[in-house]
């Protein structure tokens, strides 16, 4: 059971959060213009990564707002969290 | 006092008897016992049966690590408990325990021929046997198994009993209440910081507790006399919070732990008064000392599983804690110098006591100590066999060869009431690894010990390797002084005198004179695994341990291989020539020791299982006899019976009213979602699949909303209130997923826009009046409005007042009937509804429920997300291509609507189905096939609403069938168990195609 750091509202429990996957993967804005590969690849492709990933969150149980965090998926260390919008701190 | 009870010690009161009862026969024991002790009190070592061969078995230990001495309890209550370990449950008055796996009794039990024929059920029977013949699983093989499988009873009456969960935050939690947690949580709690000390037995102290030997001593006292002091100085302090009976069951990530206090079990069963039993404790620490000590490894080899074989420190404990000698004639067979201590109590107390040691000599001060008691040694030596059926009445032992391979020499025969082995001690790293922590392999004794690089956490004491009283004092006082960033603890010039262990010798798998293939020598007591299986496994051509472990089930037990996950591996490394650091562990998973079912679901039962959610009218409802359907976490009307109509019947009679005349319906359960901002109609743009922009102000709209992959998510009527102001309503089911979706890409794709977003379901409810009649209701209840079609057409909205309340009018249908929305602040929906009959009445309006507003809807083809459609629904797939915006650039789902996959001509399609009986009525989720002809049928698709119309007069579905656009008028065929329905795929739309009755 994590502790995250919501960005918003301070250290909490992770059953005040749901995860939404991984992160970065922006919405086309021209989908039409795609390929079905090129649209499937937004839609269906995730990295799925053992190590260090970016991942979107949400305090749905708190102030309802989306962030990203760093978390290592093999040790479930948090290296960060980061506003919607923002740049990944550097690693 | 019973003869086995030798000794008087302070922590069983030999003035309070406690009666009992083990498997039918009455006992009696004291306060202070557990029922391993009384039993053992009263000479009784016979207490199970082993789980595949039947084989005899005893107590073995003290502690959670005991494979055999598993008990049902309070059997024929309703409290009645399987697998509850002997040496963990504290005595009480009128306690009722019984034997496990055995029929007809411990004593002679009919499974025990497993043992005869054991040479034929090596490991992986299971898995070899009964694959043939095929014909036998289902009626032979099956039910044999499950016959013989599983422990103990499941209680079959609802546990009469209350558990609860406590959330605690803490500076420094401490597990374990041993000599190195008394020492962490003094130095904890005296530096101001929040501390918990939990322990799972009812005292602290752990061994150190029952230690009064001269070559023990801390600061010139007996080690057990400095911790009694110890812990009454502990029990002073403020800051610290001591929970007994508390064991750890879990160490989650970022120091989130489980523990569960047993409040009580240990109370006769009249004195529980219907309290709470256990209390899951959740705790977050800031930092976690770790000193959950060691358990004692038995020794492997031949016939080493015979009640009165014990591990040598329980013996100790039982004797100078219990006050209970296991025998009269002790042998105790070791590799190490720990087992001396027992040998030392028990020649102190003038009992007969002999040892076999495998080492070759060994000149520490305990091992002196004993030989001048006049202990005999036998040293560089093995049991190679052991003898007696219910309790082992003498051994043979052998010499060892010079590399320990081997035996040589002649057999020596020992007779002997009681054997004691240690084979070492074992840290218990389990919570360590639950945290995430890694291990290191130490070949010196050949142990895991926790590899720390978690700030947060530390291990002290044996349970980090520490196992003379003076590294266990030195080290622990320096690593919790370093962790909390202490500089001086009153530990710092602690004089400790402690004999040292200083030859070490061990051998997994004791050699033997008869070959390994006719030995028995058990590594996990509990499931039977022996060597030979390991050594079977490796040579079938298993590797990794976890295989190993689970196809010999060496380790799965309910003791999770406390005793015999070390053996195991040790096994494995020898066999296969490598190095037992290089094998790792098997994964040590939460629970640590068993959890009951109540004490994880705490208070959350019956009532308080979920949250339930009514409407303001709901109070209305009961009183007029609903039956109730659970949708979501709602309570929804699903059909008002009169007198002793069923569900059929009652639906009839709703549907046709809400038809003929006026109906009712409690809709306030529909998610409401109030939007405003300027971006409002763009956002709504983006999300529906239709256009939003030229909608005006007042009107409403049909929307359906698609998930990115082009697949139906929710839908609903939303209106417009004004210039940046609507009104969306979501399914009952969805109200909170759509509401989650619309704001992620608010928040994240199209953050630009400017919308609020608010949850109203809550403060709105809703009355839904239907049928040819209804106009006329409305008219009574708002006489100043004009409900002319020119002035309230279809699909609009307006403002009206109930006696200065306002409230929303919206003129549209899920019943395919003339029909408006009466929405008015949730605390005034009661008053609405009634209302709304009053008017009705000359009208008989008729309330109807979910059952009856899914059969209108069904009439008229309307579509319900989540019943007709399944996550693999396009909008097209459902016939609804006329709701799709061909104008639109983009929104949610649209580029998917032409993936490869989508456009294909053979995906399952919406259509309705008529039945060729026009009395039958389908069974909704039937399969539907067109050739009966070609093997194997293939299914086309399933039926996915169906009903008995009483409108027109004939059973109605809807179902999804591939090609399903192209089959109109077409047969096909719903097989059921019994017979075929022919039916013929029809258009969706049973009722009213040119929608004069909403019009009208």
């Amino acid at each position: 059971m994590f502790l995250i750091n919501c960005p918003y509202c301070g250290e909490r429990d992770q059953s005040e959060f749901s995860c939404g996957g991984e992160a970065h993967i922006v919405r086309p804005k021209q989908p039409t213009e795609l390929s079905d590969d090129q649209w499937a690849e937004y839609l269906f492709m995730r990295k799925n990564i053992k190590g260090v990933q970016f991942e979107r969150w949400n305090h749905a149980h708190g102030c309802r707002k989306w962030f990203n965090m760093v978390r290592d998926t093999s040790n479930d260390k948090i290296h960060g969290v980061y506003k919607m919008g923002e740049k990944p701190p550097v690693e | 006092m019973t003869k086995y009870r030798v000794n008087k010690t302070k922590h069983v009161d030999q003035t309070k008897i406690v009666s009992f009862n083990f498997d039918g026969k009455s006992y009696h024991g004291f306060e202070g016992d557990t029922l391993a002790s009384a039993l053992l009190s009263n000479g009784v070592h016979l207490v199970g049966r082993s789980f595949k061969y039947h084989r005899p078995r005893g107590i073995m230990s003290s502690g959670s690590e005991e494979p055999n001495a598993i008990c049902q309890i309070n059997e024929d209550t309703d409290l009645t408990e399987p697998n509850v370990r002997a040496t963990e449950i504290e005595l009480y008055e009128g306690l009722k325990a019984s034997s496990q796996n055995c029929w007809p009794s411990v004593n002679f039990d009919i499974g025990g021929i497993n043992n005869f024929i054991s040479p034929f059920i090596p490991a992986g029977f299971y898995y070899k046997t009964f694959m043939w013949p095929k014909s036998f699983w289902k009626k032979i093989y099956e039910p044999l198994i499950r016959w013989s499988a599983g422990l103990g009873k499941s209680p079959t009456k609802p546990d009469p009993e209350l558990y609860d969960h406590k959330h605690v935050h803490c500076d420094v939690l401490i597990i374990g209440g041993g000599i190195s947690g008394i020492i962490a949580s003094k130095i904890a709690a005296k530096n101001n910081l929040k501390t918990i000390l939990i322990e799972d037995k009812n005292i602290l102290g752990g061994s150190t507790i029952f230690q009064k030997n001269e070559n023990y001593k801390i600061n010139d006292k007996y080690s057990g006399e400095w911790i009694d002091e110890e812990i009454a100085e502990l029990k002073k302090l403020d800051n610290l919070t001591i929970k007994t009976r508390t064991s750890l069951a879990a160490y989650h990530s970022y120091n989130y732990l489980l523990a569960k206090e047993n409040i009580s079990d240990h109370l006769p069963l009249v004195k529980r008064n219907g309290g709470i039993r256990q209390r899951l404790w959740k705790i977050r620490a800031d930092k976690v000392i770790v000193a959950t000590g060691a358990i004692e490894r038995p020794l492997v080899f031949n016939n080493n599983d015979r009640p009165g074989i014990m591990l040598s420190n329980s013996v100790k404990k039982y004797l100078d804690f219990y006050g209970v000698s296991c025998g009269f004639k002790n042998i105790i067979f070791t590799n190490n110098d720990s087992a001396y201590e027992t040998a030392v109590s028990l020649k102190e107390k003038g009992i007969s006591v002999e040892m076999i040691d495998i080492r070759k000599k060994s000149n520490s001060k305990i091992v002196k100590n004993a030989e001048q008691l006049g202990v005999k040694i036998y040293w560089n030596s093995t049991v190679v066999n052991t003898f007696g059926l219910r309790k082992i009445y003498s051994i043979e032992i052998m010499n060892l060869s010079e590399d320990g391979s081997n035996v040589v020499g002649n057999k020596i025969r020992i007779n002997c009431d009681c054997l004691a082995i240690s084979g070492g001690w074992t840290p218990m790293v389990h919570m360590h690894t639950q945290s995430g922590g890694k291990l290191d392999f130490r070949e010196i004794d050949q142990t895991f010990i926790p590899n720390e690089i978690d700030k947060n956490h530390i291990n002290v004491g044996s349970c980090n390797g520490d196992f003379e009283l003076e590294e266990i004092i030195n080290n622990t006082n320096k690593k919790v002084k370093n962790f909390l960033k202490v500089s001086e603890t009153e530990f710092d010039n602690t004089s400790v005198i402690n004999s040292k262990e200083l030859n070490k010798r061990n051998i997994w798998l004791l050699p033997n004179y008869i070959s390994e293939g006719k030995c028995k020598s058990f590594i996990d007591f509990q499931n039977d695994s022996t060597a030979k299986d390991i050594k079977l496994a490796l040579r079938e051509g298993f590797k990794s341990i976890e295989h190993v472990k689970r196809y010999t089930t060496t380790g799965m037990a309910t003791d999770q291989g406390k005793l015999s996950n070390m053996h195991a591996l040790g096994i494995i490394a020898d066999t296969a020539g490598v190095k037992m650091g290089t094998l790792g562990t098997t994964t040590f998973r939460p629970p640590f020791t068993p959890l009951t079912f109540g004490s994880i679901v705490g208070r959350s039962v019956g009532n308080f299982f979920d949250i339930i959610r009514k409407t303001s009218i709901n109070e209305w409802h009961i009183q007029n006899k609903a039956k109730f359907e659970n949708v979501g976490q709602w309570k929804r009307p699903w059909y008002y019976p009169i007198n002793n109509e069923g569900l059929h019947e009652a639906v009839q009679r709703e549907s046709k009213a809400a038809r003929d005349s006026a109906g009712i319906l409690d809709a306030s359960t529909l998610g409401k979602i109030d939007i405003q901002g300027t971006d409002a109609s763009e956002f709504l743009n983006r999300v529906y699949t239709n256009a939003w922009s030229k909608l005006g102000i007042g009107k409403c709209r049909y929307g359906l909303m698609l998930n990115e992959d082009g697949m139906v998510y929710d839908d609903g009527v939303t209106t417009r209130l004004g210039e940046n102001h609507y009104l969306m309503t979501t399914t009952t089911g969805g109200a909170a997923n759509v509401l989650s979706k619309l704001e992620d890409y608010l928040q994240t794709e199209w953050p630009e826009l400017d919308v609020y977003l608010t949850s109203v379901t809550d403060h709105y409810s809703t009355a839904s009046i239907c049928g040819p009649n209804s106009k006329k209701i409305l008219k009574k209840i708002f006489p100043d409005k004009d409900f002319s079609d020119d002035a309230f057409p279809h699909m609009s909205y307006q403002n009206g007042k109930i006696d200065e309340i306002n409230c929303r009018i919206m003129r549209i249908s899920f019943t395919g009937e003339l029909s408006y929305e009466i929405n008015i602040e949730s605390k005034y929906g009661k008053s609405l509804w009634e209302k709304c009959i009053e008017a009705g009445k000359e009208f008989k309006i008729t309330p109807y429920g979910t059952e009856t507003m899914h059969l209108l809807r069904a009439e008229k083809g309307f579509i319900i997300v989540g019943q007709d459609t399944d996550g693999t629904m396009t909008p097209i797939d459902l016939q609804m291509d006329w709701i799709v915006s061909k104008k639109k650039y983009d929104f949610i789902g649209k580029r998917s609507l032409y993936r490869s996959d989508t456009i294909r001509e053979d995906r399952k399609q919406l259509v309705g189905l008529l039945t060729d009986d026009p009395n039958e009525v389908l069974e909704e989720g039937a399969q539907i096939v067109s050739d009966m002809s070609k093997k194997p049928i293939e299914m086309i698709g399933h039926v996915t609403s169906s009903y008995f119309s009483p409108n027109l007069n004939k059973s109605i579905a809807l179902a999804v069938v591939k090609s399903g656009k192209k089959m109109s008028g077409q047969k096909l065929i719903v097989p059921m168990e019994n017979k075929n329905i022919n039916v013929t795929v029809s258009d969706s739309v049973f009722l009213d195609r040119e929608n004069k009755r909403i019009n009208a």
